[in-house]
């Protein structure tokens, strides 16, 4: 084929994501995308038509966070720009590598306040990576090629292409371009090149200071996944026997059943892994970021830990917490790094005796399990319960999206990570409506896999629409919908700390019938009030291959999450299940 | 106005394209950076221009404000320079009213300061001024009894200093 062609700037963009190695995307047209979903019916790309553009978004999520490649979305100007918002904000707290085009009004016509014009590139320059406004047509492949290059490497995260109709259309002269394979040379970004090698004297100092260490927690987090760091790490962890928690963004990167696996820190972490780190004398940070939601009160935070803190990212490194090591670095080449040099000054034998260390922590496993109580018969379903099963009744690397509230939370607690990326789930930005779309985009990313989305009452309000998307693009994933009737986590906390003052907080148990609803989507609905359906409705819904399947769990709405560290606290003052209360800690 | 050993003057040099002033603008207003002064420019070199800021070291933690502009992909290079490592100026535009009774006097001061005249008429002079920022505040501080009819700073500009 010729290589320098004569083309639209449509079809050079279209064109451009082939070359990129795009083979699905999550949109929605509109007028003034409409030249480049032209030349979409002749490309090898599967298009995703959702019903809303905020679960291209969140699918787009999904898909990256599931395989590893960036997510695609294409929408169209103004409303369907500022409906990705919100995803693209989720993708920027979470790393998560994304492109997203937007269509915007011919480029003459920008600043006059044209039908459908919104300044894209303005309003998403807080929640992206970057953003490009693409003025030339000739510009196009190099700048797709920048875009999936700034997405995918150092700390991922999203980027926007706004993309003028003038540009991309056909009649318009402006649209004319010599077509060209976009190289490196051709990106042009003289201020972007992340360091991805850790400083080798750093490192042989990190390792001198974790074989020294009496009480040591490898505070993992989700820079593992996205730097494909966990087959490193579990033998960095075996070899130096020290014990790792995972962050709700890192939930699957350390097995679950592993001995060493302490489970979640943080706010509803469980108690041995928020303790832990409090009373650990050396944590060592892989790829997490100490937010308030792990630290608690930072005053309060694991007072007597030096810290070594590994991140792609530099403005990570002391940005919460003061660091005695910093390195700057890949964590998979950093982890490699260390495990070498703690094999050269001795690897397992030169460790400090830890065996009071491990006494102790396995002493709170015993005394301070995961724990709920279980339903009198006649009563509502407990959450807990219905995780439970779930987990029981599925392969482990069923693959598990969320939405956010108390639901999320007793997924992460009760279900078994045993495999990366089998956890997905909007932990930065706490989304909710982020379960079902990116079970969706799991689902398209990993067909193979049986795809869960675990969901709350209100979340699934939220986005619920896209089971229409799922069961039209013959996409067949699984919801869990947990129906306790209310904004649960709210709930929670007006409980807890506004005095049982419920503001605002009830849907209804009755209003909408979710199972009439997800019919009416396409997809089969059962519902499930007692505790000996459970199992017989997941092994009903394991079978439904062909469409979606919505099975609502009405859920006693009196349960909260624990254990649970209350806002503003320290993580020492972590309040546990009320059956627990009373032990010697 | 404050200590000036307190302010570290930040000179970075971005891709001289649209929106990137927006762009470190919109950084500082988010992260909840202070910044001083500001002063961008071209440079000898047409593909980027250089913005030059100041900040409180007290009131901004430095490290994060580099750190985090150095994330932003257009910003080429960051140069810190500490008050004892740069030589900085800044430059002034003065209007200031000079009737007969204390032109005499005006004039001696802006001889003795070496300040220049830009224009002048009966009733007032215009004057330029460029000295370390922290002189520009006195001699704001002399001009202000005759009476300051328009007045405008730069923000300072700064180079490192030569050993
Ligand atoms: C878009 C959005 N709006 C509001 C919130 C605040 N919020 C956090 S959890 C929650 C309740 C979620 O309710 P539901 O989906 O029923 O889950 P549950 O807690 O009951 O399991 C709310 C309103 C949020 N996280 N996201
Ligand atoms: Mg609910």
């Amino acid at each position: 084929m010729n290589n320098k062609q004569q083309m639209c700037g449509g079809e050079a963009l279209v064109k451009a994501l082939e070359s990129a190695g795009v083979e699905v995307m999550f949109g929605l047209p509109g007028g003034a995308i409409l030249p480049v979903y032209d030349p979409i019916i002749d490309s090898s790309i599967r298009h995703i038509l959702v019903r809303h553009e905020q679960g291209a978004g969140h699918m787009a999520e999904g898909y990256a966070h599931a395989t590893g490649r960036p997510g695609v979305v294409m929408v169209t100007s103004g409303p369907a720009a500022t409906n990705v918002v919100t995803p693209l904000c989720d993708a920027f707290l979470d790393s998560i590598p994304m492109v997203c085009i937007t269509g915007q009004v011919p480029y003459a016509a920008i600043g006059t306040d044209a039908f459908q014009e919104c300044d894209t590139t303005g309003i998403t320059m807080a929640v992206t990576k970057h953003n490009f406004l693409v003025t030339e047509a000739q510009d196009i492949p190099r700048t797709i090629r920048a875009a999936f290059h700034i997405a995918t490497t150092g700390r991922p995260g999203p980027v926007l292409v706004d993309i003028p109709k003038d540009i991309v259309d056909p009649v318009n002269p402006r649209s004319a371009m010599t077509w060209y394979e976009a190289t490196d040379a051709d990106m042009d970004l003289p201020g972007y090149s992340p360091i991805t090698q850790g400083d080798p004297e750093l490192i042989r100092a990190a390792a001198e200071m974790i074989s020294e260490a009496q009480r040591p927690v490898l505070y993992v987090g989700g820079g593992i996944l996205k730097s494909r760091a966990a087959e490193a790490l579990l033998e960095l962890a075996e070899m130096v026997q020290i014990p790792v928690v995972t962050t709700l963004m890192a939930r699957g990167a350390f097995p679950d059943s592993h001995d060493l696996c302490l489970g979640m820190p943080g706010m509803h972490g469980n108690f041995t892994a928020v303790t832990a780190m409090q009373r650990s004398d050396l944590l060592i940070s892989l790829g997490a970021r100490f937010d308030d939601r792990v630290t608690g009160k930072l005053d309060g935070f694991a007072p007597d830990a030096k810290i070594i803190h590994v991140d792609i990212d530099p403005a990570e490194l002391g940005k919460v917490r003061q660091v005695d090591i910093g390195i700057q670095g890949d964590c998979r080449l950093v982890i490699e790094d260390l495990t070498v040099a703690m094999r050269e000054i001795g690897g397992t034998e030169a460790q400090a005796d830890r065996s009071a260390w491990r006494s102790t922590i396995s002493g709170w496993q015993e005394k301070f399990p995961l724990v709920y109580e279980q339903s009198e018969l006649g009563e509502r379903l407990k959450p807990q319960y219905v995780l439970e099963e779930l987990r029981d009744n599925n392969p482990p690397d069923t693959i598990v999206t969320s939405g956010v509230g108390q639901h999320q939370m007793y997924a992460s607690q009760y279900w078994r990570f045993d495999h990366p990326y089998t956890w997905i789930n909007s932990g930065g930005l706490g989304t909710m409506g982020f379960s079902i779309p990116a079970a969706i985009g799991a689902k398209v990313g990993k067909p193979d896999r049986r795809v869960w989305a675990v969901d709350g009452d209100g979340c699934f309000q939220m986005t619920a629409q896209e089971l229409v998307t799922a069961s039209v693009e013959n996409i067949p994933i699984k919801v869990a919908l947990m129906n306790n009737s209310y904004l649960g986590m709210v709930r929670q906390w007006q409980e807890m700390f506004y005095d049982e003052r419920f503001s605002e907080v009830y849907l209804s148990e009755q209003t909408p019938d979710y199972v009439k609803w997800s019919e009416a989507m396409g997809c089969v609905g059962i519902r499930v009030e007692s505790p000996e359906e459970v199992a017989p409705a997941i092994a009903k819904a394991n079978e439904i291959n062909d469409r979606p399947v919505v099975v609502e769990f009405r859920t006693d709405p009196r349960e909260n999450v624990f254990p649970m560290v209350p806002a503003g606290k320290s993580n020492s003052e972590l309040v546990v299940d009320p059956s627990q209360q009373g032990l010697e800690r | 106005m404050s200590d000036p050993d307190t302010f570290h003057t930040i000179v970075t040099t971005v891709e001289n394209k649209p929106g990137v002033l927006a762009r470190v603008s919109g950084l500082f207003a988010r992260r909840g950076f202070n910044i001083e002064s500001l002063a961008v420019a071209p440079t000898d070199d047409e593909r980027f221009s250089r913005i030059t800021f100041t900040v409180d070291v007290e009131s901004a933690p430095l490290e994060q404000v580099v750190k985090q502009l150095n994330k932003l992909i257009n910003v080429v290079e960051i140069q810190e320079l500490p008050p004892e490592d740069c030589v900085s100026r800044e430059l002034m535009l003065v209007t200031v009213a000079a009737d007969a009774h204390h032109r005499r006097e005006l004039m001696e001061l802006i001889d003795d300061w070496r300040a220049y005249v830009l224009a002048e008429n009966t009733e007032r002079i215009m004057l330029s001024f460029s000295a370390r920022t922290a002189r520009l505040d006195e001699f704001e501080e002399c001009l202000r009894p005759f009476g300051i009819v328009e007045l405008q700073r730069t923000g300072r500009v700064a180079l490192p200093a030569l050993d």
